[in-house]
């Protein structure tokens, strides 16, 4: 096997590891209110389901990539992280300038935690297997965000596995954090890690979309820093422009 | 059944939050595959991807702040 140039693989795991955290964070709450609220068993009976669940779509989707024409590949993967990536940097913006509320782990953990007790007074037979359907949904929807992110930074530059050890790295430290506080991760800069992610899958996505249009860029991989100086820049300033818009309303 | 539903919802909902940005995106990538067939050279096709996708976020939240205000 090749061994990949760090200046190619250090983007790919950052920005699958910075993108992961997040979504892992987001299940690691459900999950954390199913344990607290059920028990373990149902917890950890939803998250084995949906790791296998998972497990089988990448085993049977992984190989059919190898397949993909590369330009083609780049050019779908690109499109993909353009929308899933401007989506962020869009809230990120909104977020920071106080247009949108900031993400708070604690008050989503109350809510889930309400949400199930109410469910389970209900219909108190099926109340375990309740909690571990809730186990099951979070993880297997925000472990589909994470395998989207690692293929789509790391299949248009052939860094799928380096992505693959970002991703990793981002479940284990969550799981190991979460395991010592026993309580949400609501310290984790959710916002901040949304901004930074946000501008680098929009640059990956610039990227690999001309790449795959054919756009000969300027330096090679080297316009990937680049164009994400550029998205910062440009969001930086929206942000300073939306609070100043905001002070002159509010005085 | 609506486990299925609830992940293919959120699936698109991965890529697709509001409508009129993800409509701009696959405009502006239309624009830079038409500029490409039409053998433009690489720094305008470049140019117009790059450009058209700051203009299609900064639009957007100029609109979205704008309604807020309203």
């Amino acid at each position: 096997m090749d061994l990949i140039p760090w200046n190619i693989a250090a983007p790919a795991i950052g920005a699958a590891f910075l993108a992961s955290i997040v979504e892992v964070v987001e299940a690691f709450t459900i999950v954390l209110a199913v344990g607290t609220l059920r028990g373990w068993r149902p917890a950890a009976a939803g998250t084995v389901a949906a790791l296998l669940c998972l497990s089988v779509i990448v085993a049977v989707l992984g190989p059919l990539l190898d397949r993909v024409p590369i330009h083609l590949l780049q050019g779908v993967v690109g499109c993909l992280l353009l929308l899933f990536g401007l989506r962020w940097l869009r809230k990120a913006i909104l977020r920071a300038a106080g247009y949108v509320a900031l993400h708070d782990e604690d008050a989503i953990y109350a809510r889930e935690l309400a949400g199930l007790q109410e469910e389970a007074r209900r219909r108190q037979t099926a109340a375990d297997w309740i909690a571990g359907l809730a186990a099951f949904k979070a993880v297997l929807l925000e472990g589909l965000e994470v395998v989207f992110i690692v293929i789509a930074v790391g299949a248009g530059g052939k860094t799928i596995v380096a992505a693959s050890l970002g991703a990793m790295a981002a479940c284990v430290l969550v799981l190991l954090i979460g395991v010592f506080m026993h309580r949400p991760l609501a310290r984790v800069p959710e916002n901040t890690l949304k901004f930074v992610v946000g501008v680098m899958l929009s640059s990956f996505g610039v990227f690999w979309t001309g790449e795959g249009l054919g756009v000969a860029w300027p330096g090679g991989d080297a316009a990937i820093p680049a164009v994400a100086a550029a998205f910062l820049a440009f969001s930086l300033l929206m942000i300073r422009g939306l609070r100043r818009n905001g002070r002159e309303l509010a005085s | 059944m609506n486990t299925f539903v609830l992940v293919f919802r959120e699936l698109v909902g991965l890529f697709v939050d509001d409508g009129s940005l993800a409509i701009a995106i696959v405009v502006v990538v239309v624009l830079t595959a038409v500029s490409s067939a039409l053998g433009s050279p690489a720094i305008v096709t470049g140019g117009i991807l790059f450009a058209g996708c700051l203009f299609a976020l900064g639009e957007n939240i100029r609109r979205t702040t704008r309604e807020d205000r309203q």
